[in-house]
C-alpha cells in the first residue's frame, strides 16, 4: 500500500505514437463513449457507422474559431467507433465537437455534412447555455459546445433510497420553476442550489420523492414565439427538447457559468437523499431538439441519422412525438445508447428512478410498429445498474398508442395512470355513472395493474401538462392565449368544472366550494392505492390562470409563489396531514390488490364497498356517493372513506366494527378549518357511533380503532 | 492566470498564502506545494484571501489535501475565501467538507477575541 493515495499510477499508454495537427496523440480507447480524463491526455470515442471521415475539432474555451481540428488517422478505427487520445490538453479550458463526413442523401438517410461542427451525443458537460435566458449570439458556429467533465465526487455513503414503491409520495416539479419567484427567499433562486434551500420545506410536507422535469442540457431560447399580448419572449420552459442527454442543464445551476452543474446538482441529490427524498428524473427519449428537415443540426442528424431517427422510405422523420423527429429507440445502437444513458445518471448522479415521457414511442420499431416484446424496454428492466431503479412509464404517445395497462412491464415498470386522473376528475365534478369506475381506481386499478400489483399505478390528478389543481376547480375551459397559437394549443378534454365562475371570483362560496373541491381530491388521491403524485403548488392552490400547457412561459404563470404558502396554508395544512395518514396506514399502501377477502383477525374484508347504507353501494348511473373501507395489512386499525359528489348531503351508516372498535373523525371536507382535518392518531370518537352526515361535494375519512394510543403503523 | 504560493511557518502551524486563480492549469502546483506540508503533520491553514476564482479541478484539489490531511491526522482550514469562491464552493458541496474546520477557526478566533 502506498502512503498516499494521490501517486500517479504509470501506465505504458500514457505516451504518444504520433502526431496530427501539431498535436501529440495515440489510438484511444473505443470505450467508454465520449471524451475521458486518462493519463496525460483526453481520449475521444464516437460511432460513426457511415462516416467517411471523422474529425475532433478543438476550441479554446469561449472562442469562435478552433484552436486546432485533428483528423482521426484511419489506424484509430475500431469498427465503427473513432478514438483517439490527445495529450497535453488543459482539459478544463476546451470545448470540442467532431465533424463527420460521409454521404449527403436524405432519401437513404444520410445527412453528412462536414461543414457542421457536432456536439458529442456523449458529452457530460455542454457550454453555450450557461445562464438561463441570456440571448445566445446565434452567428457562432458551434452553439452546444461539448466539454470535458471531472467525474469525481465525494459521495461520504450516499447511495440511491430504495423506498420501496409503494411507499412513495411524489413531488413532481420543475427546477426552475420551484425558487424562481422572488418570493422564494433563496440565494440562488431558479436553481440546483435554490431547490437545495428548500428541503426543509418539502420534508416537512411529508413526499419522500422529488421527480423533475428534464434536466438533461436543452435550449429553453429555441422558442420562437412570443406572447400576442405582452409581446414578451417565450421560452422552452419545460425542456423537453434535450440537446444533450449526458449533461445537467447549465441554466439551472447557480455555478453553471462556471460549469460547475454537475457538482451542483449531486450536491443536491446528496442533500435530498439525507432528507429520505428519492429523485425521479422526467427523460425524453422519443426525440430530440433536432426537429425533422427543416430543423437544426446539433448531433445525431449529422453523426448518424439513418441509425438515430425512425424514417420514412423517402428518408423524412416519422413524428410519432408531435415535435417533429423520433428517436429510432430499438435499434441496437440507440438502445445501448439510452441504456449507457440511464446507467451515467444512477452510477454518476445517484439518482433513483426515471419517469419515460411518451415511453409508447420506446415499444416501437423502426418503422413505428408496436413491438410484442421490445428490446429496449426488456434492457432497461434487467440491468445490472437500473436493477432498483423506479422505471415509470408516460404510456401513450402522439401517434396514437395508448398502453396504459397493457405497456410491456417485464414486472418492473410503473405507467402514469392517465385513467386514475379521467376517473376521479370525472367523480368530482359530478359526472353520472361514475361511481362503479371510481372504485377500480382508488382500489389500484387492478382491471389495469392486477399482475403488477398496486405500485404499477402512478395515480395523479394534475401534472405539469394540465390544470394545476386550483385551475380544475376555477375553469371549465383552457386559457392559452399567453401561449401566441390562438388558444389552439394544450388539451380539451380536462374533466375541469369551475364551481359557478370562470377564473377568479369575489363569491364566497363559490371560493369555499373550490376550497373544498381541491381537499376532496387530495383526500381520494391520498388514500388510494398505488403512488401518489402530487403536482408542486397543488398543495398551496397554485394557478396557472387556467392556461393549460405553460411549456414556454418562464414567468409567474409557471412558477411556484412562496406567499402561497402562507396565504393558502389551510389547503397546505390539509394536504400535510393526507400525507402524514397514507403513512400511518399500511392498508393504503398494500403491495397487492385487495380482494374483498375476510381478515380472520378483525371479522372484516380488506376492503369493503359502503352507500348511504352500510354494505349496500350504489353502483347505479345517478348515484355520486361510494365510500370504501380498507383494513387488514399489518395494521388493526380500519379507514373508511366516504366520497360524496352530490350536491346534496347524505346521511351515512356506517359498518359495525369489530373487538372494541369505534369510529373516529380525520377528515370532513364540509367542516371549518382547523376541523377540517386532524394529525394521524388524534382522530376525534363520533358521538353517535353508528351514523355520520356527510356534506355536499365533500369527502370524510374515518379510522376505526381503540382508544388505546400506539396502535398505528408507520413506514 | 496564474498561482503564487508562499508558505509561512508560526508557532502553532503552517500557513500557506495562495494568490490568484486556482484551476486545471494551476492546480498540480498547489497540490505540490501543499502535500509535503501535510507530510510535516503540523496544522496547516490555506489562506485564500487573494485568491479570485477556484475552478471545478480546483476544488478538487482542495478535497484531495483535506483527504490526504485527514488521512494524516492533520487539521486543515481554509481562510479567507472570497464571498464568491465561498458561494460557490457551498453550492457545489465542496464547502461542507471544510465546515466543521472552520467553525473550529472561527471560534477560536471568538476565543482570542474576549
Amino acid at each position: 500500500m502506498s502512503e498516499s493515495t494521490t501517486e500517479q499510477v504509470l501506465r505504458v499508454d500514457a505516451y504518444p505514437t504520433h502526431e496530427v495537427g501539431g498535436y501529440r496523440v495515440r489510438a484511444g480507447k473505443p470505450f467508454p463513449f465520449g471524451a475521458n480524463v486518462v493519463p496525460g491526455g483526453v481520449s475521444f470515442s464516437v460511432f460513426s457507422d457511415q462516416a467517411t471521415s471523422m474529425t475532433l475539432v478543438i476550441y479554446k474555451r469561449g472562442e469562435a474559431e478552433p484552436m486546432a481540428e485533428l483528423e482521426f488517422p484511419e489506424e484509430f478505427r475500431t469498427g465503427s467507433v473513432f478514438a483517439m487520445t490527445v495529450f497535453g490538453l488543459d482539459h478544463e479550458n476546451i470545448e470540442y465537437g467532431y465533424r463527420a463526413d460521409g454521404p449527403y442523401d436524405p432519401v437513404t438517410g444520410h445527412r453528412f455534412d462536414a461543414r457542421q461542427v457536432l456536439s458529442d451525443p456523449y458529452a457530460r458537460l455542454i457550454s453555450g447555455r450557461d445562464v438561463w435566458g441570456v440571448e445566445p449570439d446565434r452567428s457562432r458556429g458551434y452553439q452546444y459546445r461539448s466539454r470535458v467533465c471531472l467525474q469525481d465526487f465525494d459521495w461520504g455513503d450516499d447511495t440511491p433510497l430504495r423506498i420501496p414503491a409503494e411507499d412513495l409520495v411524489v413531488y413532481e416539479t420543475h427546477v426552475r420553476g420551484f425558487t424562481r419567484h422572488p418570493s422564494s427567499g433563496v440565494t440562488a433562486p431558479g436553481t440546483f442550489a435554490g431547490l437545495r434551500e428548500k428541503i426543509p420545506y418539502l420534508k416537512e410536507l411529508g413526499i419522500n420523492c422529488i421527480e423533475l422535469l428534464p434536466v438533461f442540457e436543452f435550449d429553453e431560447s429555441d422558442n420562437p414565439r412570443s406572447n400576442p399580448e405582452t409581446g414578451e419572449k417565450l421560452y422552452d420552459y419545460w425542456g423537453y427538447n434535450t440537446v444533450a442527454f449526458f449533461a445537467p442543464k447549465a441554466g439551472y445551476a447557480a455555478t453553471g457559468r462556471y460549469g460547475m452543474q454537475g457538482d451542483e446538482f449531486r450536491t443536491l441529490i446528496k442533500d435530498l437523499h439525507a432528507a429520505g427524498i428519492e429523485v425521479i428524473l422526467d427523460v425524453v427519449f422519443n426525440h430530440t431538439a433536432e426537429g425533422n428537415e427543416q430543423g437544426p443540426t446539433i448531433s445525431f442528424k449529422g453523426l448518424d441519422n439513418a441509425t438515430y431517427y425512425m424514417l420514412t422510405p423517402e428518408g423524412y422523420y416519422f413524428n410519432f412525438s408531435g415535435t417533429g423527429n423520433t428517436v429510432n429507440c430499438n435499434h441496437p445502437v440507440v438502445r445501448n445508447f439510452v441504456l449507457d444513458c440511464l446507467r451515467h445518471w444512477v452510477a454518476d448522479y445517484h439518482i433513483d428512478g426515471f419517469r419515460f415521457d411518451l415511453a409508447a414511442i420506446l415499444g416501437r420499431s423502426a418503422d413505428g410498429t408496436p413491438l410484442p416484446n421490445p428490446p429496449l424496454l426488456e434492457s432497461l428492466a434487467f440491468d445490472p445498474v437500473l436493477r432498483h431503479t423506479k422505471l415509470i412509464a408516460e404510456a401513450w404517445d402522439a401517434g396514437g398508442l395508448y398502453e396504459v395497462g397493457n405497456f410491456p412491464a417485464y414486472g418492473r415498470w410503473a405507467e402514469w395512470n392517465g385513467k386514475y386522473r379521467d376517473t376521479v376528475r370525472s367523480f368530482l365534478k359530478g359526472d353520472p355513472g361514475v361511481t362503479g369506475e371510481l372504485a377500480t381506481r382508488v382500489a389500484g386499478s387492478p382491471d389495469l395493474y392486477s399482475s403488477r400489483g398496486t405500485s404499477a399505478s402512478v395515480n395523479f390528478l394534475t401534472a405539469h401538462d394540465g390544470f394545476s389543481l386550483a385551475d380544475l376547480v376555477s375553469y371549465n375551459d383552457k386559457h392559452n392565449e399567453a401561449n401566441g397559437e390562438g388558444n389552439n394549443d394544450g388539451g380539451n378534454d380536462n374533466a375541469s368544472w369551475n364551481c359557478g365562475a370562470e377564473g377568479p371570483t369575489d363569491d364566497p362560496e363559490i371560493n369555499a366550494l373550490r376550497l373544498r373541491q381541491m381537499k376532496n381530491a387530495l383526500a381520494i388521491l391520498f388514500t388510494s392505492q398505488g403512488i401518489p403524485m402530487l403536482l408542486s403548488g397543488d398543495e398551496v392552490a397554485r394557478t396557472q390562470q387556467g392556461n393549460n400547457n405553460t411549456y414556454c412561459q418562464d414567468n409567474e404563470l409557471s412558477w411556484f409563489d412562496w406567499d402561497q404558502v402562507d396565504q393558502n396554508s389551510e389547503l397546505l395544512r390539509f394536504t400535510r396531514e393526507m400525507i402524514a395518514f397514507r403513512k400511518h396506514h399500511r392498508e393504503l399502501r398494500s403491495t397487492s390488490h385487495p380482494t374483498g377477502q375476510m381478515r380472520d383477525s378483525l371479522g372484516l374484508p380488506d376492503i369493503s364497498w359502503h352507500g348511504e347504507r352500510a354494505w349496500q353501494p350504489d353502483w347505479s348511473q345517478e348515484s355520486r356517493l361510494l365510500a370504501v373501507a380498507r383494513c387488514g395489512t399489518g395494521d388493526d386499525d380500519v379507514v373508511y372513506v366516504a366520497m360524496n359528489a352530490h350536491w346534496e348531503s347524505h346521511d351515512l351508516e356506517l359498518p359495525a366494527l369489530p373487538g372494541g372498535r369505534t369510529w373516529h373523525l380525520f377528515a370532513d371536507t364540509s367542516a371549518e378549518a382547523p376541523y377540517d382535518i386532524r394529525t394521524p392518531g388524534a382522530e376525534q370518537e363520533l358521538d353517535n357511533a353508528g351514523k355520520y352526515l356527510i356534506g355536499p361535494r365533500s369527502v370524510v375519512i374515518l379510522v376505526g380503532r381503540t382508544n388505546e394510543p400506539g396502535t398505528t403503523g408507520t413506514f | 492566470m496564474t498561482l503564487h504560493v508562499k508558505e509561512r511557518r508560526n508557532k502553532g502551524g503552517t500557513v500557506l498564502v495562495a494568490t490568484g486563480e486556482i484551476n486545471s492549469e494551476t492546480s498540480g502546483q498547489l497540490l505540490q506545494a501543499l502535500l509535503p506540508l501535510v507530510r510535516e503533520g503540523r496544522s496547516l491553514r490555506i489562506d485564500l484571501t487573494a485568491v479570485t476564482y477556484v475552478s471545478s479541478a480546483g476544488l478538487r484539489t482542495l478535497l484531495v489535501v483535506y483527504r490526504e490531511a485527514q488521512h494524516a491526522g492533520v487539521a486543515v482550514t481554509l481562510y479567507g475565501v472570497s464571498e464568491e469562491v465561498r458561494f460557490v464552493m457551498s453550492a457545489t458541496g465542496f464547502l461542507d467538507f471544510f465546515a466543521a474546520g472552520e467553525a473550529e477557526a472561527a471560534n477560536a478566533k471568538a476565543r482570542a477575541a474576549r
